[in-house]
């Protein structure tokens, strides 16, 4: 074993850097380790299927600001960690070599999911820098754009490529696009807002077969296609912990609500890859795939894992903060910006708050609501419409009161 | 001392900061971001935050 031990950071992104960051805010002094298999220093990757993907960003300035506290952390970049073994507390890595770890810090992400279908045009993925310059180096005027799926990326992506003068086609299985995100009446607004700078929509259809220059529908239909997106959601990156018994691993690390994993004094997750409940929206657990997850999570479980560390974590847990993070996103589609605050897609029902939802352009505010319960709120447009839902902050921000059976047994 | 600074050419308006830190970054009706150079020592951790989710890296912390 080569390795002192320290903190073992598993993960080179987002939420792999702002956990050195927190680890050191947290009073851990020592050594951390981050370990990723990606060949690049954390970068930013909202800009990949917006500036970068339009050639308007170098992709230096993709790059990410660190903290002065973590000059000393030591960097492994470019080899993948094959396997954990959180017993042992010990990480294998593909080059073979065995690292020991006295914490660690399970923030490995996300991948693209990929369709089961052969053959067919060249077709792409967003997730890296890599993938983002393999795009664009195929958008131009006229070229043929087929994206499948209408959330975050698929939905960027469609605007860049039209605003780059392709010739584009959305084709998803939802009603209305970013509806699982933002429900269906505000999907809609979004829709008749693309479709009025050109991007076309074949909504409620699954692509059933790839063909050279075209993709087939399951309504037997056929769309031209010189490029293919997929924009299909994605896999939480967890095989690394299959052998590592105990652990929860569908959609995601199961941890409990302090971001421990299974219950272990030594090992959080953070970001994408980390499925919690939120007490704010029930006791489900849940993985959260927006860019503000993994700083939240990290300030929590750097703090956790810490005190775990040092011993005086796991005799008290419940005395912790809970943690109960306001999830947020934004998407920049062209000139189309939605921010949302909060998780409006657990509501059961929309309200306007403000704006015309009927126009090409202008604020929209909507919010949403589980109950009379403010869960949510999403603004379309600029930061006046950000500014209206700020007035809400205080509703998003307040927990439900506590169920009376809660108080019972125990 | 505490001391805020935004670097409003690279700014672009996404609110996080208004949401993480209310009492040091506001909007105001326009849209325009307003915030306080010199918060108290008590809004340190919620400048941090800020700084943190701001997408564009525009806030500085210091002191």
């Amino acid at each position: 074993m080569a390795s002192p031990g320290g903190i073992a950071v598993v993960g080179a992104s987002l939420g792999g850097l702002r956990a050195a960051e927190q680890l050191r805010a947290a009073g851990w002094e020592r050594a951390i380790t981050v370990y990723g298999d990606e060949p690049h220093l954390p970068y930013n990757r909202p800009p990949l299927s917006k500036e970068v993907l339009a050639g308007e960003a170098p992709a230096a300035t993709t790059a990410l600001r660190h903290r002065p506290s973590i000059a000393d952390v030591e960097w492994r970049l470019g080899t993948a960690v094959e396997s954990a073994d959180l017993a042992a507390r010990t990480l294998t890595l593909a080059d073979g070599s065995v690292h020991a770890y006295e914490g660690l810090v399970a923030a490995t992400g996300v991948r693209p999911r990929r369709l089961p279908l052969p053959g067919g045009p060249p077709r792409h993925v967003v997730r890296t820098l890599e993938d983002a310059a393999a795009l664009r180096a195929e958008l131009a005027e006229g070229v043929r754009v087929l994206v499948i799926g209408s959330g975050f990326i698929g939905c960027e992506v469609a605007a860049t490529a039209r605003r780059a003068g392709c010739e584009v086609t959305v084709v998803a299985p939802e009603t209305e696009p970013m509806m699982l995100a933002v429900g269906e009446r505000l999907g809609r607004v979004l829709r008749r807002r693309h479709e009025a700078r050109g991007v076309r929509f074949r909504m409620g259809r699954l692509v059933s077969q790839h063909a050279a220059d075209y993709v087939a529908l399951d309504d037997g239909s056929e769309c031209g296609a010189d490029v293919v997106v997929e924009a299909v959601g994605s896999l939480p990156n967890v095989e690394w912990l299959g052998a590592s018994a105990g652990v929860d691993l569908t959609d995601g690390i199961l941890c409990d609500a302090q971001l421990r994993i299974g219950g272990l004094a030594h090992a959080v997750a953070v970001g994408d890859v980390a499925r919690f409940p939120n007490p704010r929206y029930g006791a489900l657990a849940r993985r959260v795939e927006h860019w503000s997850m993994p700083a939240d999570c990290a300030k929590h479980a750097a703090r956790v894992l810490v005190a775990g560390l040092s011993g005086d974590g796991a005799a008290s847990p419940h005395d912790a903060t809970p943690f109960a993070p306001l999830p947020s996103f934004w998407s920049d589609q062209v000139d189309v910006r939605v921010q949302s605050f909060g998780l409006p897609g657990v509501g059961d029902g929309v309200r306007l708050l403000g704006g015309d939802p009927d126009s090409e352009d202008g604020d929209v505010v909507y919010g949403y609501y589980l109950g009379e319960r403010m869960i949510g709120v999403v603004a379309l447009g600029g930061a006046r419409a950000v500014g209206m839902a700020g007035r809400y902050r205080a509703e998003l921000m307040a927990l439900p009161e506590a169920e009376p059976s809660s108080r019972s047994g125990v | 001392m505490l001391k805020v600074t935004v670097d409003l050419d690279v700014c672009q308006d996404h609110g996080q900061c208004v949401f993480a830190a209310p009492e040091v970054f506001t909007l105001d009706e326009d849209g325009h971001l307003a915030y306080v150079e010199s918060p108290d020592e008590a809004l340190r951790a919620d400048a941090e935050d800020a700084a943190d989710v701001c997408p564009l890296q525009a806030i500085r912390v210091e002191g």
